[in-house]
C-alpha cells in the first residue's frame, strides 16, 4: 500500500469541491429580491451527468 | 463600466493585504467589495461570457471549466493565505456591484455564523484506490493442464479478487471512522469516475475532512500511519492526500442542514 501526496491539484478534485461544494446561492433570492436579477446558474445537471457514470462501491455492499 | 460580477468568496475583513494583481477567471483582477463589515471577492466579467446563457454552454466545455476551475482556485488559495474565505460555489454571478450587497445583506447572519464556525480550519482530501492485482501485468499462471484445471484456476483468481474488494472497503470503512474521528466533520464525496481522474484502480472512498489548521500536521501523520498498519495484505490499495483546501466541502451545511449536521 501506498500514500501518495499530489503537489498538482487534479481537476476532479477541484470539481468534487467547486461543483458540489461551496455556498449556494439559492435561486430563490431572485424571487424575493426581484430587482436583484440574479444570474446563478444551475449546475446540478453536470454533476448528476458526470455522477452517473460512476457506480457506487458503497451502494453494492447495501 | 459595464460587465456581471463573480463572486468567490466572503470573508471578513483582511488581517493583511492581498496579494497584488491577483487574477481570477476570465483574466480579470480579483478585487474586495466590502459591506455591512464583510467582504465579497468578485471580478467583472463580460456579459458575452457569465451571462446565464453563454455560461451554461460554456460549462460544457471542458476546457473551458477547467480554466476557469483553476483561476477561482487560484483566487481562493490567495485568499486562504490571508483569511479563513467562505468560498462560494462556482459560476456565482450577479448583474452589478449593488446586487452584491444585497445578497450580503440577505445572508449576513449565516454567512458570519459559517465564517466563525470555519475560522481557522481547512480540509483535506483522502482517495483510497483499490486495483486487483489482475489488473495489474499478469503473472505467468502456470499452464494448466486440462479444462478443469483451468476452471480451477479461474475460480481461485476471482476468489482473490473478491478478497481484495472485500479487504479495501474494509480499510476504507475503518480509516474513514478513524479520521472521521479526529476531524471536526467529513463529508463523503461520490467515488470518482477514473475516465475523469484517470486514476488508476477504482476509487473506493472520496472524503473530505475539516481539520483545525495546527492539527493538521496530525491529521496527515494519522493518515500517512495507516501504510504500516496494513501494508502486508493490502499491496492493492493506494491511498491519496489532497491539501490543504479551503473548507469548500464544508461551507454549505448550514444553509442545507440546520444548524447542526
Amino acid at each position: 500500500m501506498t500514500v501518495v501526496e499530489r503537489r498538482e491539484i487534479a481537476l476532479v478534485d477541484l470539481l468534487d469541491r467547486l461543483l458540489a461544494g461551496g455556498v449556494v446561492i439559492k435561486g430563490d433570492i431572485t424571487l424575493r429580491i426581484a430587482d436583484v436579477d440574479l444570474v446563478r446558474i444551475d449546475l446540478n445537471a453536470l454533476i448528476s451527468s458526470v455522477n452517473e457514470q460512476v457506480p457506487s462501491p458503497w451502494g453494492e455492499l447495501t | 463600466m459595464t460587465g456581471l460580477r463573480y463572486v468567490y468568496a466572503v470573508c471578513r475583513p483582511l488581517g493583511a493585504p492581498l496579494q497584488a494583481e491577483l487574477t481570477g477567471v476570465a483574466g480579470a483582477p480579483a478585487k474586495l467589495l466590502p459591506h455591512h463589515g464583510l467582504i465579497a471577492v468578485v471580478s467583472h466579467v463580460p456579459e458575452y461570457d457569465f451571462a446565464e446563457e453563454p455560461l451554461h454552454a460554456h460549462l460544457e466545455d471542458l476546457d473551458w471549466l477547467s480554466a476557469t476551475a483553476r483561476a477561482h482556485q487560484g483566487v481562493i488559495d490567495a485568499l486562504t493565505v490571508v483569511t479563513t474565505p467562505l468560498p462560494l460555489r462556482l459560476g456565482t454571478v450577479f448583474r452589478d456591484d449593488s446586487g452584491v450587497r444585497v445578497m450580503i445583506e440577505a445572508r449576513e447572519e449565516e454567512f458570519r455564523r459559517t465564517l466563525d464556525r470555519l475560522e481557522g480550519r481547512v480540509e483535506w482530501g483522502v482517495k483510497v484506490y483499490a486495483e486487483p492485482e489482475s489488473e495489474q501485468p499478469e503473472q505467468p499462471a502456470g499452464k494448466a493442464a486440462s479444462g478443469r484445471d483451468y476452471l480451477r484456476q479461474r475460480r481461485q483468481r476471482a476468489r482473490a479478487h473478491e478478497d481484495m474488494w472485500q479487504k479495501a472497503e474494509e480499510f476504507a470503512t475503518r480509516l474513514h471512522e478513524t479520521l472521521s474521528g479526529y476531524a471536526e466533520a467529513a463529508k463523503l464525496h461520490a467515488p470518482q469516475n477514473a475516465a475523469l481522474s484517470g486514476a488508476a484502480g477504482r476509487n473506493v472512498l472520496n472524503a473530505a475532512y475539516l481539520v483545525p489548521r495546527r492539527d493538521s500536521e496530525e491529521f496527515v501523520e494519522l493518515v500517512d500511519r495507516t501504510k504500516d498498519d496494513t501494508r502486508a495484505d493490502l499491496s492493492g490499495v493506494r491511498v491519496e492526500l489532497t491539501g490543504p483546501w479551503a473548507a469548500y466541502s464544508f461551507a454549505g451545511e448550514l444553509t442545507e442542514e440546520g444548524v447542526q449536521e
